[in-house]
């Protein structure tokens, strides 16, 4: 290990790594999105949750979502190594071994689960157990190295948490959560690709078949486009099939309406160079913005019908 | 090992120490809550 190029770039192998990298393993950024959706799928859920219970629920949805960022990582150390973007994490860096980032996220892994198990329900902790093994060994290990619809199919890992937190409550999974998995999972692919486009660059230096990368940047348009119209039904499921109502159904229309024009407007440009990409980064920071604004359109619609 | 990389060792070993504490102590509130839910029927 001492001779790896990885190690070699370290200040010293004998210098522990520090907590703050543990902390940057998990991607704490990333993660706001994920507790949030967890969070939502939780309030929205018939029945009552202790606060404490409720508090731990989402505790162990963000230790789970760090557990697979950090098992991700652990992966591609190399990888992460030839994108800019990513050169600077712990593994790549070498402020850390590999073998501390292994234990960290299956230890990680393991306690959320367990966690969730005690405090809720075991079919939480079973879905939460799916969520990470799906991202690592689906996603990571599977799909990312070797297919373009790599973020498509593993987009279904990010879905997930809106699901647990319904589970949590209730003990079932119902309708609703199921087609807040559906919406989560047809927005991952534009939300990516409008990234995608603009980071294009460092996929490819880095080997991985991102659609940009492999189909060319008008093809990722045009599935931008398609997957925005097939999400946009998806967005509009849960008021179709009167799980949600008014409050809903307006912020669902009106949200998935702006974000189609977004869409419409990446798809219909040719520009290659990143620099230039204003409407691609729109898109991309809209798609956040937009998943949060139904979201939580969602919880108070549910709270007014109760 | 200088006195130097021996010193930043400890002092990183100093701060992992500490934040390991930290959690330990937060997980026993975290876990004594839980308990105390559980017995008394709030889920």
């Amino acid at each position: 290990m001492a001779s790896s190029p990885i190690m070699s770039k370290a200040m010293s192998p004998a210098l522990p790594a520090h907590w703050r990298d543990f902390v940057a393993l998990t991607k704490p950024r990333v993660m706001t999105l994920v507790v949030f959706t967890g969070l939502c799928g939780l309030l929205a859920a018939p029945g009552r949750i202790h606060p404490v219970l409720a508090f731990t629920t989402i505790l162990c949805i963000a230790l789970g979502a760090g557990a697979a960022a950090t098992l991700n990582q652990w992966y591609e150390k190399d990888i992460d190594g030839l994108m800019k973007r990513t050169a600077n994490r712990p593994l790549p860096a070498g402020r850390m071994d590999p073998q501390s980032a292994l234990h960290f996220g299956v230890g990680l892994s393991v306690f959320s689960v367990l966690l969730m198990g005690i405090a809720t329900n075991w079919l939480a902790a079973a879905v939460l157990a799916v969520s990470i093994l799906f991202y690592v060994f689906v996603y990571t290990i599977w799909l990312k190295p070797r297919t373009a619809q790599n973020i498509v199919i593993g987009g279904a890992a990010g879905a997930f948490p809106p699901v647990i937190g319904w589970a949590a409550v209730t003990g079932d999974i119902s309708a609703l959560p199921v087609a807040l998995f559906m919406l989560i999972f047809f927005w991952t692919p534009p939300h990516f690709w409008a990234l995608a486009l603009f980071v294009k660059t460092d996929y490819a230096a880095a080997g991985i078949p991102m659609l940009p990368v492999v189909s060319g940047e008008v093809a990722t348009r045009r599935q931008i486009w398609l997957y925005t119209a097939i999400m946009a039904v998806a967005a509009m499921a849960p008021v179709l099939l009167r799980l949600t109502g008014l409050v809903y159904g307006i912020a669902a229309l009106l949200g998935t309406g702006l974000f189609a024009v977004f869409a419409f407007q990446v798809f219909r440009r040719r520009e290659s160079d990143p620099a230039r990409m204003g409407p691609e980064r729109r898109l991309f920071k809209y798609s956040i913005l937009y998943l949060f604004l139904l979201f939580g359109a969602v919880v108070v619609d549910r709270w007014l019908l109760a | 090992m200088t006195p130097e990389e021996d010193r930043q060792v400890r002092a990183r070993q100093k701060s992992r120490a500490i934040v390991t504490g930290i959690l330990l102590a937060a997980l026993v509130i975290l876990f004594y809550a839980i308990t105390i839910v559980k017995i008394g029927g709030g889920h």
